[in-house]
């Protein structure tokens, strides 16, 4: 899966700013990908384009449990966060709605990839290349049961009886 | 086991778990409320058209719901979320709807325990991330999302990962003035706002027992802002007391065995507490109330599921008693049945004598979306439980978050106030 990295070198991007409480009452998904990002970037609706990765630090996602936030994002065209740590919420919400993939990265990662750079992620080999860079990084591993369910096509896909 | 293992290990049927086991858990409760539920209703519409059948759900007695986010309706957008709400609780035969405008009503983790919705030793989940709240009767107590509560509705059950269980052991009676949103801010400041991530947070020690149960609620709704999945105390005799009082019958109180595991222990000397606040813009980002920077305050607001419980009104009341606010204040009892007995008790003449504007139950300002919103560079002290930029309001406010006994002292002097200050 390729795309190209919007870079947020910042922990703790949190539901407030992702999409904020405000919009909470909107339930159309177009009408909410409008709003994506708003607290932190306001330019995030205008540069972000199909396909794009986001890169942040620790903890993203964290507050609320509100589903608009990885909904929005996916309705953006974001395909995958790249963070150094989720909350658990988003990223529950994140694979079990089958909205985006939430890689988990290491410092070196992090540190070596740049905004806009052009990156290949391959889950199956737990690999991130930086195309532009020419440059190879590790992924975590999805634990056994969120690959399933990701492999599935989210949470209402995948049987549990079959395993 | 411990107290969550065993009840996990109960709801997966088997004879026990272990962190990092996955289980699907049978759920004794699913909570929803004017978001979460029609985010639900989108997820059943979508999973209508991949064939998926929605028209029953599995238990609808088990399943009740709140109007608490956007009452009274902020907008004619609000208002039809409302009636979305209305007509799914009467189509899928949910009996257990609490609406604005008819009698009890209020924020769903009030709720929960106001009206003993939860019961001690349940799997009880809740379309809101402050699920983590109902912790406190000693059930695993859940936020999820509109999928996972979607799948909960059609299923009975869902996935969990079985958490790592950190204890907090907590020594001693909280000192006067000190109340436990001071000691949940201190913990939250000793481990970060990630310190908890994907772990329970269980309570215990003497300053629980010390601890009203109202105090507990409290501490297990800020373990959310922890990063925790749930937080816990084991139920024990208050527990009994506080739900029987509420019409609870046959409690079965579960508890962790006498050779419990947990993957850390921490100690807190609670009888030796400071007040405490949370600075712009993490609820991590602690200092007590003595070294807190000297900023004028433009509003206290007074409300929430973390900090308008009768006990937290009853707290700012003895504050004040006789005095007048320097600044905007709101008071926001988070339940009616509170708000009824904070005016049978003169809670609510004390409010206004002090030129406080009482309100209606709603999250409305501490989520940021209605009723009382800070504007550009507006700053606020708040009983509520995050502060994260835009928080309650434009991306440039500011929101301290404190104890009620802190915020009704800030608000008779119009700076962060040490509410021993005062006395």
């Amino acid at each position: 899966m390729k795309g190209n990295i919007i870079k947020y070198a910042r922990d703790n991007i949190d539901t407030d700013v992702i999409i904020p409480g405000q919009y909470l009452k909107v339930h159309d998904y177009t009408e909410l990908a409008t709003h994506a990002m708003e607290g932190l970037d306001p330019d995030f609706h205008s540069k972000v384009k199909e396909g794009d990765f986001i890169l942040s630090g620790k903890n993203f996602g964290c507050g609320s449990s509100r589903e608009h936030a990885p909904i929005a994002l996916s309705h953006c065209g974001v395909k995958a966060i790249l963070a150094l740590s989720f909350a658990r919420i988003f990223y529950r919400n994140s694979v079990d709605g089958a909205f985006l993939l939430p890689i988990e990265i290491d410092q070196d990662a992090y540190d070596g990839i740049s905004e806009g750079d052009e990156i290949d992620i391959d889950v199956s080999k737990n690999e991130i290349k930086n195309i532009t860079k020419n440059q190879t990084y590790k992924m975590k591993p999805f634990s056994e049961i969120i690959g399933k369910i990701i492999a599935a096509g989210g949470l209402f896909m995948y049987k549990p009886d079959q395993d | 086991m411990n107290i969550v293992e065993k009840i996990l290990a109960r709801a997966s049927g088997k004879s026990s778990v272990a962190p990092d086991d996955v289980v699907f858990a049978d759920v004794d409760k699913v909570m929803m409320h004017d978001v979460s539920g029609p985010g639900v209703l989108k997820v059943f519409d979508k999973l209508k058209k991949q064939g998926i059948p929605v028209d029953k759900l599995w238990d609808p007695t088990k399943v009740w719901v709140a109007e608490d986010h956007f009452v009274p309706s902020a907008d004619k957008l609000s208002a039809e979320n409302i009636v979305k709400l209305s007509n799914f609780t009467k189509n899928y035969g949910i009996e257990k709807h609490f609406k604005y405008g008819m009698g009890q009503y209020g924020i769903c983790h009030t709720l929960s325990h106001e009206e003993a919705m939860v019961m001690p030793g349940d799997v009880y989940v809740g379309g809101d991330s402050h699920t983590n709240t109902t912790g406190a009767l000693g059930a695993f107590a859940c936020g999820l999302g509109h999928t996972d509560i979607a799948y909960v509705l059609l299923n009975g059950n869902i996935w969990f990962k079985v958490p790592e269980t950190y204890y907090f052991k907590l020594n001693g009676k909280l000192p006067d003035h000190v109340m436990a949103k001071d000691l949940i801010l201190k913990i939250i400041g000793e481990i970060g706002n990630d310190g908890g991530a994907y772990r329970t947070m269980q309570f215990g020690g003497s300053g629980i027992d010390e601890m009203s149960v109202e105090s507990r609620l409290t501490l297990c709704n800020m373990t959310t802002e922890a990063g925790a999945k749930n937080g816990i105390v084991e139920p024990d005799q208050k527990v009994v007391d506080y739900l029987s009082q509420r019409g609870a019958t046959n409690l079965n109180l579960v508890t962790g065995d006498s050779d419990a595991e947990y993957s850390k222990i921490f100690e807190f000397e609670s009888s030796e507490m400071e007040p405490i606040i949370a600075k712009p813009f993490s609820p991590d980002n602690t200092c007590i109330v003595s070294e807190s920077p000297s900023v004028e305050l433009d509003k206290s607001y007074i409300g929430s599921c973390t900090g308008a419980k009768y006990e937290d009104l009853e707290a700012a009341a003895k504050i004040l008693k006789g005095r007048k606010v320097k600044i905007r204040t709101e008071i926001l009892p988070a339940a009616i049945s509170i708000y009824q007995r904070a005016m049978e008790n003169g809670l609510l003449k004390i409010f206004l004598d002090a030129g406080v504007t009482v309100g209606p139950p709603t999250c409305g300002a501490c989520c940021g979306a209605h009723m009382g919103v800070l504007a550009k560079d507006e700053i606020c002290i708040s009983t509520t439980n995050r502060n994260f930029p835009g928080r309650m309001g434009h991306v440039e406010s500011q929101t301290y978050l404190a104890s009620p006994m802190v915020a009704a002292a800030s608000a008779v002097t119009g700076k962060i106030t040490d509410p021993r200050d005062l006395i």
